[in-house]
């Protein structure tokens, strides 16, 4: 059944790009200290009951020290530098939006509009070049939604009044699924988009052929 | 050792004082205090104010909102259990989880905590009840009549429907332009008048009314928690209750706080909500920790270790959580640098969590550890929190965070930190002092059974979930298609969500088994070593027949010989005085006694200023503005309704009060229980008019950009306004001061009342210049500045009306001032909330001139 979670197309721990790929390492990371701290903590908590011997003369201050200062405090240190190190290219959000694809989010449904493509616009679906990153400048109509392909990476809101930015990466071409995450209303669960990553060869030439539909 | 009037120009108290009330024998004793404590039977219940009644009452009521809670959640279970299940459509789903998220939090867990506070508080402190029995009277009616309009909306099938966070603007008239919003913003405000009450009340009554002797240093590890929560609550809860204030007159009267093509923003409700929402979640788990740092001495056989310790670390505690707010918005596109200060921040509560949980088993490990049905539960919550503390800091990680957050990931990471860090407490709580409540000793059989039953029920529903989160299942979604692959594990979580209900199921049939068959038991079942279980059990109305001295730290008593010296009336106060109901407030820090608190008889004026209070909210539901100010004037008028019995029309002196010592009553000392009531209730006004400012400046500075339109504000009038107030409030220490002297306050309090009224005379007409307060929220914010202002010189001119008839009256003389030293603190705080508000409206309004030419400003208009 945990393997369920690894796959599927929403899976964020079947990553198909960089950013997600780091978030998947970091959870594994995450979730194997996890395993070790609960462990530890019960394991305390039997020798306490049993076995305080164990602990020598005394041993309360050193538990509240250990336990409660030092061992947390260094976890928390080193966990915070991984999460730096693997988040940094997410956080690295574009700071200018030239180039960027304006995605916008409406009760229900997303819309995407290609720049320097004669005004190529999409609905439902998002075409990126793969293996190449692609900045998002995201803003909504109405209400708040939240922009998310969970196998490329994290997700950020659309709000309105705000433009919001993200970066993402696929590494390969393919077709991936992607959410409204952001609780929105009557059909926040319908709110899916598909994204398909094309060769960046061909990437020109579908941006061209939406901008032909576009226009008619 | 007394505490009199500090003014020097004070006249020496009456001399001689009155003797002491006679001994009685320990049965008279037990007949003549019940006689008057007592809650009259029949329809006179409805006029308890008594703290074991009300308490009870508190922890019932909570228990039946959980239960609907619960129901809710399994409907939920259901409707998820599959893909494409065609129970319910979104529209009734998305009432499902706003409603059982917002029960679970505001019906539910902050009235089962206060109920267990109001219960036990004055027990472990060696007081006969709260410092203010009438207040939690009429707490606990604002929380049953607030539930009952949430309920009732469900029942009627327009409840919320916007999550339990209301993020606008899908919560705005816009987007949701039926009453369900307003149920929320109304209801859960009326809920929420009860959770102040009961902050002050606990404040007060942890740092007033203690045993003489129970230094601060002295006092149960679980007044520290509870003391610390409830200072939370004062700074936490009025965040919410602006906000409220704010989306409501957006909706009800088009004021654009939030709206972006107004000058309004979103995020300053996000702001706003989690400034209050953060601090929330651990004022649910605090308290319950306060009672696991209870139970487990009790069961290890010894002393908390480390409680110095503790007590800092549930400080650091309350001091950063209000400092992590921002970690539930995360993805709204913040700056590079804050994500790393709140990803850090939020990491860091894991320290002093972790101090206290090393403090318990430090506590264990130091002690000789006994089983038994409480320990069991607590078992539970150590593993079900600590699961929960661990993938709480997993979200703090910013990048994970954006993965994570808004999918069925946090619905995981949320319950185990409420259930582990609440529910399983809660129900170790519910053995443990069952038997105090009812006599009846605990049984195992189904405790047990019970017990498993919820554990693995609880963790096959949750732990799966974290899964199905990271698969990219989003939280709130009614319905997922088949090839999301989401199948399994939702239906796994369904069953465990229904294991869990059936251990709920045994867990109430066996309190109601214990309650009718449990064997019955004299003193302290559990050896604890704590005061509450010096009380006969059940306890009586009065809880102590009289009060020890207290000679030692509180977590080292031995209950059964105090019980039976204070049984025989041997202590303080162990008398009948005229079948007043008598219990003594000491000094803060040393725990010297200091005054005799007399406390209100039971009566009505509680649930009628509810009944009242009520009808306001539901006139202001209905839109019926008229009937909502009569009823405000009602309201009113029934609170004014109380102060008679309040105070005395002669001088007393102090009071005998047993072990040869005397204390004046509380009405002549200096500090009174209500004089601190007062300070601590303008600290929370002060906070919300601090979030009020601050949302004027969060939208002036990083609000979208739209060009306001000017703002005229004459300076002669704002200069004349805080002039008023300024004079208004020395005119009321004035007041204060000729009354000390012996002299006629009236001249000055005739000041006191008109220099208010002044302001307000000549802030209306600023206000009516103002223009159209919808057009811009620069205009709408300056509009509530001003609005919050006048009321509150209109109270301010009240008190001082309130204090001429007080005179009038005969209640006031040198010795017994404090209706107007009540009244100059309200007005103090009205004359420097004036200053404050009156130069950031200036600050504003020039703010609005600068600012549209300022380049670069963050987050523009798209
Ligand atoms: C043990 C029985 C419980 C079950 C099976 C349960 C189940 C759920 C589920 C499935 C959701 C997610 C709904 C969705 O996002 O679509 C949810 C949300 C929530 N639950 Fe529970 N819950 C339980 C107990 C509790 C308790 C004891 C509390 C609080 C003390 C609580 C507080 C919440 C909150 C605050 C939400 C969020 C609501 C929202 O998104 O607006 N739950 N619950
Ligand atoms: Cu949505
Ligand atoms: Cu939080």
């Amino acid at each position: 059944m945990a393997l369920a979670a690894c796959g599927g197309p929403y899976s964020a721990l079947a990553p198909a790009g960089p950013v997600a790929a780091n978030v998947a390492l970091l959870w594994w990371i995450m979730a194997a200290g996890a395993t070790i701290i609960f462990l530890a903590v019960f394991v305390a908590l039997a020798i306490v009951w049993r076995r305080p011997a164990l602990l020598g003369a005394a041993p309360e201050r050193r538990l509240i020290l250990w336990g409660g200062l030092a061992l947390p405090g260094a976890i928390l240190l080193l966990l915070l530098a991984a999460a730096f190190v693997l988040g940094e290219r997410l956080v690295a959000a574009a700071r200018e939006d030239e180039g960027a694809i304006e995605v916008i989010g409406r009760r229900w449904e997303w819309s995407f509009r290609y720049p320097g493509a004669a005004g190529a616009v999409s609905t439902g679906t998002l075409h990126i070049p793969a293996g190449e990153d692609v900045a998002f400048r995201v803003i909504s109509e109405d209400v708040i939604h939240a922009f998310w392909i969970p196998r490329l990476g994290g997700k950020i809101d659309a709000i309105p009044g705000h433009v919001t930015r993200i970066r993402l990466r696929a590494d390969a071409p393919g077709v991936y699924g992607g959410v409204c995450a952001e609780f929105c209303g009557t059909d926040h669960a319908a709110m899916f988009f598909r994204v398909e990553a094309h060769p960046p060869e061909r990437y020109a030439d579908v941006l061209a052929g939406l901008a032909r539909e576009t226009g008619q | 050792m007394t505490e009199r009037m500090t003014d020097p120009d004070a006249p020496p108290a009456t001399p001689t004082p009155p003797s002491e009330p006679p001994r009685l024998s320990p049965i008279r004793l037990h007949k003549a205090l019940s006689a008057a404590w007592g809650t009259p039977p029949g329809l006179g219940r409805l006029s308890a104010v008594n703290h074991t009644v009300l308490g009870k009452r508190f922890i019932i009521a909570a228990f039946v909102f959980f239960a609907i809670g619960g129901a809710l959640a399994m409907l939920i279970r259901v409707q998820l259990a599959t893909s494409e299940t065609a129970f319910v459509g979104p529209d009734v789903y998305n009432q499902f989880f706003t409603m059982h998220g917002s029960v679970m939090m505001f019906l539910f867990a902050i009235p089962m905590f206060e109920g267990f506070a109001i219960y036990l508080l004055p027990k472990m402190l060696g007081a006969r009840d709260m410092a203010f029995p009438r207040l939690t009277a009429y707490g606990f009616w604002c929380y049953v009549f607030g539930g009952a309009i949430l309920v009732a909306a469900l029942v009627a099938g327009v409840a919320p429907n916007g999550g339990w966070f209301m993020y606008t603007p899908l919560t705005s008239s816009t987007y949701t332009p039926g009453i369900n919003s307003d149920v929320w913003l109304l209801g859960v405000t009326f809920v929420e008048i009860s959770a102040l009450t009961a902050a002050i009340e606990i404040t007060v009554s942890v740092l007033k009314l203690r045993a003489p002797g129970m230094s601060i240093d002295r006092m149960p590890i679980m007044a520290w928690y509870l003391l610390i929560t409830a200072f939370m609550m004062l700074f936490g809860f009025p965040p919410l209750i602006l906000g409220s204030i704010l989306l409501e007159l957006e909706r009800a009267a088009d004021l654009p706080f939030f709206d972006p093509l107004r000058g309004g923003d979103p995020l300053l409700w996000q702001h706003l909500f989690w400034l209050f929402g953060h601090p929330e979640v651990y004022i649910i788990f605090l308290p319950a920790a306060g009672a696991v740092s209870m139970m487990i001495p009790t069961f290890a056989r010894h002393e908390l270790v480390g409680y110095r310790t503790v007590v800092v670390a549930v400080m650091a505690v309350a001091f950063l959580s209000f400092g992590l707010w921002v970690h539930h918005m995360f993805t709204v596109g913040i700056p590079h640098l804050a994500l790393a200060f709140f990803s850090a921040a939020s990491g860091l509560v894991a320290i002093p969590t972790a101090v206290q949980i090393f403090a318990w088993l430090g506590t264990i490990a130091a002690g000789r550890p006994r089983y038994d049905v409480p320990m069991l539960y607590l078992g539970g919550f150590l593993a079900v929190f600590v699961i929960g503390g661990l993938t709480g800091v997993m979200l703090a990680m910013v990048p994970f965070n954006f993965q994570a957050h808004d999918t069925h990931f946090v619905v995981a990471h949320l319950h185990y930190v409420l259930v582990g860090g609440f529910v399983f407490p809660m129900l170790a709580a519910t053995y443990y002092w069952l038997p105090h409540i009812t006599g009846r000793a605990c049984e195992r059989r189904l405790a047990v059974p019970a017990f498993w039953l919820i554990f693995v029920g609880f963790n096959l529903t949750f732990f799966l979930m974290h899964l199905t989160g990271l698969a990219g299942m989003p939280r709130r979604v009614w319905t997922y298609p088949e090839s999301a692959g989401w199948d399994g594990l939702n239906l796994l979580s369904s069953v465990g969500g229904f294991l869990t209900a059936m251990g709920f199921a045994l867990f109430v049939m066996d309190i109601v088994v214990q309650l009718r068959f449990g064997r019955r038991f004299r003193r302290n079942p559990w050896q604890a070593r704590t005061l509450e279980w010096a009380t006969p059990t059940p306890p009586p109305a009065y809880a102590f027949a009289a009060l020890p001295r207290i000679a030692d730290r509180a977590d080292r008593l031995d209950p059964g010989a105090i019980g039976v010296a204070l049984a025989r009336g041997e202590g303080y106060l162990g008398f009948d005085r005229d079948g007043r109901m008598e219990t003594l407030a000491v000094e803060m820090a040393s725990g010297a006694p200091q005054q005799v608190v007399v406390l209100p008889k039971p009566t009505y004026l509680p649930l009628a200023t509810g009944l009242a209070t009520g009808a306001v909210v539901l006139a202001l539901l209905f839109k019926l503005y008229l009937v909502a100010l009569l009823g405000l004037a009602a309201t009113l008028a029934l609170f004014l309704a109380w102060t008679p019995s309040c105070g005395a029309r002669a001088d007393s002196g102090p009071l005998p009060i047993g072990m040869g010592e005397t204390a004046p009553p509380h009405w002549e000392a200096a500090r009174p229980p209500s004089w601190w009531a007062m300070v601590f209730t303008l600290a929370a006004d002060a906070t919300l008019f601090g979030s009020l400012l601050f949302g004027g400046v969060f939208l002036a500075v990083v609000g979208p950009a739209v060009p306001a339109p000017p703002i005229v504000l004459p300076p002669a009038l704002l200069i004349g306004a805080g002039a008023a107030l300024v004079a208004g409030a020395a005119a009321a220490a004035f007041a204060v001061r000729r009354l000390v002297a012996g002299r006629s306050p009236a001249a000055a309090l005739l000041a006191a009342l008109v220099l208010p009224l002044a302001a307000v005379a000549l802030l209306l007409p600023v206000i009516g210049g103002l223009g159209d307060p919808t057009l811009h929220a620069s205009r709408a914010v300056t509009f509530v500045t001003l609005a919050y202002l006048i009321l509150h010189a209109l109270i301010a001119a009240l008190f001082a009306g309130f204090g001429l008839w007080r005179m009038r009256a005969g209640f006031l003389s040198a010795t017994r001032s404090l209706d107007l030293r009540l009244g100059a603190l309200w007005h103090g705080y009205s004359a420097a909330a004036g200053i404050a508000g009156l130069a950031f409206l200036c600050g504003l309004s020039l703010l609005g001139v600068v600012l549209p030419a300022v380049p670069g400003v963050e987050g523009g208009p798209p």
